[in-house]
């Protein structure tokens, strides 16, 4: 309850702070519309020449392009900005002043910023897996619309679990920022089902950059192709992922001298 | 010209040695122009797959070829210019630039070709890779080698003056963050690097003709495969050079206009 309404602070303080800049919002979102077109451009050239994909059919890859941008969009608004900003504090010792306040340090580091404006990318992912939706004929009920939120949840949380993970290095490198152009080099490939890549490069989605769990396994549980091992797996690893990250987050913090100080 | 040859001689030693203490960076930003190309390989080989073998007059191992080869050109040519002048401009390091007696396009270029020399290290390597992940096989003839050499050398200096241009617009406003991305976006587009234009329908492939992008990457790949035809081929390196001229015009015109305005910000 009180982390809660400490994130709630920060939400607030995330608006009054963009309230200023609020043209932000509108350039993203004509970008993120430009980006659409493309990406649904290329769907049509693709598909132009083909009626499915590796076994999936053009409003199943829909879905997962609408999935890849509703994930990105949130991860550019929850997750990347706190990542970019604790980085920064490493480098730069003002990371004392999050350690010395009265509440545990992993949770305030990953919701200290929120960047609000990004929920543009969030706005158009929507009408793409509504179309998605309608074209796959789906009736979502209460079973569907569970499984496809908990492998989202747990797809976020692997991701989150990954990215602190990675930005923990900061503590050992200081010089980290480089880090996350890993991550979105690798996020590009979610916009594609996982499974039409060869062995040795779904391998590294999965588990080196875990990309399929975010972007393919919520778009399959739409489509009613998700396999129970597979959600108990997304489930468990993102259990796994979680305590990992946070043994990593104690050692590291252990580690952390200041910078100035 | 032998006062070019030994301030560019200084300009690559400088990039050299700067570009290599960030040896890690540098590998990680690479990594980006690598998944692209093996993402929609891998797509279009699925596809040719389905079909039989073959889609639009690609076969499966044309694909491959393809995508390696857009990989390398787009190394080959791409720069991030862009980024870098909107930093100089609003931090005032651009002032120290202006008090040198020689255009700044020059260090520019020099830093451009040294990054991508030394980068080869890795992608040279990556591409031989990829060809045997992918079981490319690419039989050129030297006449095609001979004619992608200048091929590659316009489309370079083309993209490059063009881009520098779109950089020169940070004189003006603060938001060019957004102008890359879209440019990025259309670029991505029409430059062949989503699939061969060949693939798009008759009237994008007319709009691909139009625009300068398909010139800066489709093309020197397409002449790489061995798929123009001498007609095409002098036809392309006509829409170069027209772009190349036209790009050197628009760049010497906006970065007159842009000094004009620059007020040199925290000197």
């Amino acid at each position: 309850m009180y982390y809660i309404r400490l994130f709630a602070t920060y939400v607030r303080l995330g608006a009054l702070g963009e309230l200023e800049y609020r043209a932000n919002f509108w350039i993203n979102l004509l970008q993120s519309i430009l980006e659409l077109c493309v990406a649904l451009g290329g769907l049509a050239v693709v598909f132009s020449h083909t009626d499915n994909l590796g076994g999936w059919r053009p409003e199943e890859i829909l879905a997962v392009l609408g999935v890849y941008f509703l994930v990105g969009g949130l991860i550019r608004v929850l997750i990347r900005p706190s990542m970019v900003k604790f980085m920064e504090d490493v480098r730069q010792g003002t990371l004392d002043f999050t350690l010395t306040k009265p509440a545990d340090s992993q949770v305030l580091v990953s919701m200290q910023r929120v960047e609000l404006w990004r929920l543009a990318d969030v706005l158009i992912a929507l009408p793409v897996l509504g179309t998605a939706l309608v074209r796959l004929r789906v009736e979502l009920g209460l079973a569907e619309a569970l499984t496809f939120g908990a492998t989202m949840l747990s797809g976020g949380l692997i991701i989150y679990s990954f990215w602190l993970m990675l930005s923990t290095c900061a503590f050992w490198f200081v010089k980290v920022e480089n880090i996350q152009v890993i991550f979105q080099s690798m996020w590009q490939a979610g916009r594609w089902p996982i499974s039409i890549y060869p062995a040795w490069l779904r391998a590294v989605l999965t588990f080196l950059v875990p990309v399929a769990f975010a972007t393919t396994v919520p778009a399959s549980a739409l489509s009613g192709r998700i396999t129970s091992s597979t959600l108990w797996g997304s489930l468990a690893l993102a259990a796994a992922l979680l305590i990992v990250s946070r043994w990593f987050w104690r050692v590291g913090i252990r580690f952390y001298s200041g910078a100035s100080a | 010209m032998t006062a070019f040859y030994s301030i560019y001689r200084g300009y690559f030693r400088t990039a050299l040695v700067v570009q290599f203490q960030y040896r890690v960076a540098m590998i990680i930003w690479l990594l980006g122009g690598i998944i692209e190309p093996v993402m929609y390989l891998v797509v279009w080989r699925t596809v040719a797959q389905q079909q039989g073998g073959a889609v639009g007059g690609y076969a499966v191992n044309d694909f491959a070829v393809y995508f390696i080869a857009i990989m390398l050109v787009e190394h080959g040519t791409f720069s991030w210019i862009m980024w870098e002048y909107d930093f100089r401009i609003r931090m005032g390091q651009f002032s120290s630039q202006l008090l040198k007696p020689i255009h700044p396009i020059h260090s520019d270029i020099a830093d451009n070709i040294g990054y991508k020399f030394l980068t080869l290290i890795i992608m040279a390597p990556t591409a031989a890779l990829l060809a045997w992940l992918f079981n490319a096989s690419w039989q050129p003839d030297a006449r095609t080698l001979a004619i992608f050499v200048p091929v590659l050398v316009l489309a370079f200096l083309m993209r490059f003056f063009w881009e520098w241009s779109l950089a020169m617009l940070a004189f003006w406003t603060t938001r060019v963050d957004a102008i890359n991305q879209a440019y990025f976006i259309v670029v991505l587009f029409f430059a062949g690097r989503l699939a061969p234009l060949e693939l798009f329908p008759q009237f994008l492939q007319r709009v691909a003709d139009i625009l300068p992008f398909r010139w800066m990457l489709a093309f020197p790949v397409e002449l790489l495969l061995g798929r123009l035809t001498p007609n095409e081929l002098w036809l392309g390196i006509g829409a170069q050079l027209f772009w190349l001229v036209a790009g050197y015009l628009v760049m010497r015109v906006i970065y007159r206009a842009g000094i004009r305005r620059y007020a040199a910000f925290g000197a």
